[in-house]
């Protein structure tokens, strides 16, 4: 007995111990995210400008840290190296959810100079933890102004894409859907898989779609008409399109994912095909930007600059659909055929506010646990 | 109470350097790394998040929801795993090394990977809804957990139970006890170590198990682990995520403890068991029936996953694995190079994981008694640590000066050696403790140093089990998905499971089935890394 407890107690030193040489070891940086929703007020801070000798950075390393999904052609890095001298290194950490919470946590000593990644369902939490300094890219005037989210330019937006509900166009059991209000008709009873907002980035993009749509006063009546109708709810996007819907040889016709679905279904079909098997639901689109931002504490401020300014480029912009399967910022650049023939996208995509996301974030998904699990 | 310890006497019981090394390795790569993430979480809530996350009525249900699944599911994987442990532990048969790699393979396999096999199988089987539905529900989960991890009692018991002399079985055959009360008043008694240790450890895996949760149990089916990655990850609330953590570590010490007490004093053996064909048409019908019940039970998912692998537009064939030739569009390096990348950090991995947990099991031996029960615990607490409160830990721990190892490939293989670690302390100790005190003291009566006595007698018979933890340690760093997703990486560094989860998340039929042409090459990787671990031991019999 005795043993035991001296076996405890040494236990309990040994914790404490590594407690107070981790308290001696941080510095006090207590609260990186304070509690107030300031999103878009004025920072305050100083603007990072380009270099005024563009060679000096020659022979500089930087780090661009993305999400699991950011991919490029082979050399459209290298070009940016080829023309500036600056080497860029790349960090891929999980996806836009962990890329944001790590960000978060390391706000200050950033493990990396450029973050890529952060959509407007995020940005708020970003931009409230002082995530970024300000930067105005000249390129920027390539970009539509409705993508040019952060009035202080603390993010630049880089790319866009719509999430929406996509349907097998052989495998419904009535008509085309054509608005929202079709998902929650019985003759779809059992044909919506959708994902759950928690755990799926593109599941919560539908959960403000509804939001979007119906307002806060109708979204809760309109999901609990889902429930009844028999929606689906997968962890993440792979689930829901991979197995349940008829893509993946599951028996639903209907499942929440991208306006640029399509276009890959078309292009990686084992068979070739003529159109893609699928469509998309404009009415439910809700439109995701991604952005980046120079993070704060960089040491290569300039030379990050000069990265943000590529990103807008042609080159890069150019690169980004068949990568990434998602919209290029820069308006100039061009799409290719596929996106082109088989993947636009909604004319009146459906938006809020980052400010109102950040702000209802968590109620709102509460809100929604209680009425579809219950 | 008196204590039975074989093989400790004091001539041999060292100092407390035996400890300190595995102590201080455990130390800066676990203990400090979450401490500092606890105390980040602390300083944002307080006491008051403890008060709030206490008193939540879901997160109660959640730890209940936790515990009550992971017993479930270690007492299924125990009684699905009895018969081939005691088959491949008593019978030596053709074909033996295959049937230990194959049963191994779910394990070391990504999550994502079989939980959408699961998946796939239920749309198939038609079992998508009911009480034995294969998804979303409780039944669900727990059949994973199984799948997963009855390789982990029939090695850790097989390679104990192999080893165990049979001369008190035979000896109460003689006395004309039947075979059945043999097992169960002898055998079973002499087992109950060995069992425990992978109780234990498969307890461990499903107690703190994150993918067959979310992807199998739907989103209704919460445990610890799963709150603290969305409270961490969709919310960013740290603070709520801390304390869960803690309650998730609280809970596994206590086990742990439990567990210790429960772990009957050891028998002390003869070793160098000799395994027999089985002789009789009656044995050997038994044996293959065992055999192929088991394996065709863990086959059906994976037989889900070659028939993806091979559907190519109008039918079979090999398309899917010719386009892993070229680099499929969303990788970030060719196929070939991942599956380097994934065999090269393994190995690093299983370096440290032996070292680390073949010095560490010597010190649970022969250290300070007080501070070996403390190492024992020690290292099983990565287990029950959520990857997401680790990799943050490490992420905000590592983050300055000559120590910022966070962008370095060596960090890889440093998180997943943490995991690696307890399965060769729970292979070597019980071996360690076995050998027969005699030995010892005849060696030091002979005027053989304590570190001699190591070397030449305990090592050498320890070998066949650290063999087992390091293929075990390779393996799981093989499969490895959370941690490696948690601490950034180059895009060069991707490894297979990375590859395979970034190809799973892109529409498109061909992507797909590249998806599951790589998990069927991972498999059959696997599979022969296992093999030739068991080639490379020799007691080993074909």
């Amino acid at each position: 007995m005795t043993k035991n407890r001296r076996f405890v107690r040494a236990l309990a030193a040994m914790l404490m111990m590594a407690m107070i040489a981790a308290a001696c070891g941080s510095s006090s940086d207590t609260s990186a995210a304070a509690a107030d929703s300031e999103c878009f007020t004025d920072p305050g801070l100083e603007a990072v400008e380009l270099a005024s000798d563009p060679a000096s950075l020659d022979g500089t390393t930087i780090t661009l840290a993305t999400h699991d999904s950011f991919f490029l052609s082979e050399g459209t890095l290298e070009a940016f190296t080829a023309e500036t001298g600056i080497t860029v290194e790349q960090v891929a950490v999980g996806d836009a959810g962990q890329l944001v919470s790590q960000s978060v946590l390391t706000a200050g000593t950033p493990t990396a100079d450029v973050l890529f990644g952060i959509d407007n369902s995020f940005l708020c939490r970003g931009l409230e933890a002082d995530l970024f300094s300000p930067y105005v890219s000249s390129a920027l005037s390539t970009v539509a102004d409705d993508l040019q989210v952060d009035p202080f330019n603390r993010v630049t937006p880089i790319d866009f894409s719509d999430v929406c509900v996509n349907y097998w166009n052989d495998a419904l059991p009535g008509d085309e859907p054509a608005s929202l209000e079709d998902l929650i008709d019985p003759v779809n009873a059992g044909q919506f898989v959708t994902e759950n907002p928690e755990t799926s980035s593109p599941g919560f993009a539908f959960l403000l779609a509804t939001i979007a749509r119906f307002g806060e006063d109708g979204w809760e009546e309109y999901w609990e008409s889902l429930v009844e109708n028999d929606v689906s709810i997968t962890a993440g996007w792979s689930e829901a399109y991979e197995v349940e819907f008829t893509a993946g040889g599951g028996e639903r016709s209907i499942v929440t994912s991208y306006a640029s679905s399509p276009p890959a279904e078309f292009l990686f079909a084992s068979q070739p095909v003529d159109a893609p098997p699928t469509s998309v639901l404009f009415d439910s689109c809700f439109r995701q930007i991604e952005f980046a931002g120079i993070l704060a504490g960089t040491e290569h401020p300039e030379a990050s600059a000069a990265l943000i300014d590529f990103m807008l480029s042609p080159t890069y912009q150019e690169d980004i659909p068949l990568n990434m399967f998602v919209y290029p910022a820069n308006s100039e650049a061009e799409l290719p055929e596929a996106f082109v023939d088989f993947g636009p996208l909604a004319d009146e995509p459906l938006i809020l506010d980052p400010a109102e996301i950040e702000a209802n974030r968590d109620d709102w998904t509460e809100r929604w646990n209680a009425i579809v699990l219950g | 109470m008196e204590r039975h310890r074989p093989g400790l006497a004091p001539t041999i019981r060292s100092g407390g350097g035996l400890v300190l090394v595995p102590a201080g390795f455990l130390a800066v790569f676990f203990a400090w790394p979450v401490a500092q993430l606890l105390l980040r979480g602390f300083s944002d809530g307080g006491f008051q998040a403890f008060a709030d996350t206490l008193g939540s009525s879901t997160i109660r249900s959640a730890a209940w929801f936790t515990l009550w699944q992971a017993v479930a599911s270690t007492l299924l994987t125990l009684i699905v795993a009895a018969p081939l442990t005691a088959v491949l532990a008593n019978v030596s048969f053709r074909g033996r090394r295959l049937v230990n790699a194959l049963v191994t393979v779910p394990f070391v396999l990504p999550t994502v990977v079989v939980a959408g096999a699961f998946l796939a199988t239920s749309e198939r089987v038609g079992l998508t809804s009911g009480p034995f539905a294969l998804r979303r529900s409780v039944f669900s989960i727990i059949v994973a957990h199984a799948f997963f991890n009855v390789a982990v009692v029939v090695r850790t018991v097989g390679s104990y139970w192999s080893q165990l002399s049979r001369d008190d079985e035979h000896a109460s055959r003689l006395l004309g006890q039947s075979s059945l009360s043999t097992f169960f008043q002898i055998t079973l008694r002499r087992l109950r170590p060995s069992i425990l240790a992978a109780a234990s450890l498969v307890f461990f895996f499903t107690f703190t198990s994150f993918g067959v949760v979310l992807i199998l149990g739907g989103a209704r089916q919460r445990t610890i682990e799963t709150e603290i990655f969305r409270f961490a990850i969709s919310r960013t609330d740290f603070a709520t995520a801390a304390v869960l953590s803690v309650v998730q570590l609280l809970a596994v010490v206590l086990l742990v403890v439990i567990n210790l007490k429960l772990r009957g004093r050891l028998v002390s053996d003869r070793l160098g068991q000799r395994l027999r064909p089985c002789q009789t048409t009656r044995g050997l019908l038994a044996t293959w029936a065992v055999i192929l019940l088991t394996l065709g039970l863990l086959a059906i998912p994976v037989a889900s996953l070659v028939e993806q692998s091979l559907r190519t537009g109008d039918g079979y064939g090999l398309a899917n694995y010719a386009a892993l030739g070229d680099r499929p569009p969303f990788l970030t390096v060719p196929p070939g190079r991942a599956i380097i990348n994934s065999l090269a950090f393994g190995a690093v991995a299983a370096v440290i994981a032996t070292v680390a947990g073949g010095w560490a099991s010597f010190g649970i031996v022969y250290g300070p008694r007080r501070w070996s029960r403390l190492l024992d615990t020690a290292y099983l607490l990565p287990l029950g640590t959520s990857a997401v409160t680790l990799g943050f830990g490490v992420l905000i721990t590592f983050d300055t000066s000559w120590y910022d190892i966070r962008q370095s490939w060596i960090i890889i293989p440093l998180t997943q050696a943490l995991i690696g670690v307890p399965f060769v302390t729970r292979a070597v100790v019980p071996v360690l403790r076995a050998i027969d005190p005699k030995l010892r003291e005849a060696a030091a009566s002979m005027g053989a140093s304590p570190q001699k006595i190591r070397r030449d007698i305990d090592l050498p018979i320890a070998r066949r089990a650290l063999t087992i933890g390091a293929g075990f340690a390779f393996a799981i760093s093989l499969g490895e998905f959370g941690a490696t997703s948690f601490v950034g990486r180059r895009p060069d560094f991707m490894t297979v499971p990375l590859a395979i989860s970034r190809l799973l998340s892109q529409p498109g039929d061909t992507i797909q089935g590249q998806a599951m042409a790589l998990s069927v090459i991972l498999m059959i990787l696997t599979t022969t890394v296992l093999m030739a671990v068991d080639r490379a031991d020799g007691s080993s019999i074909l």
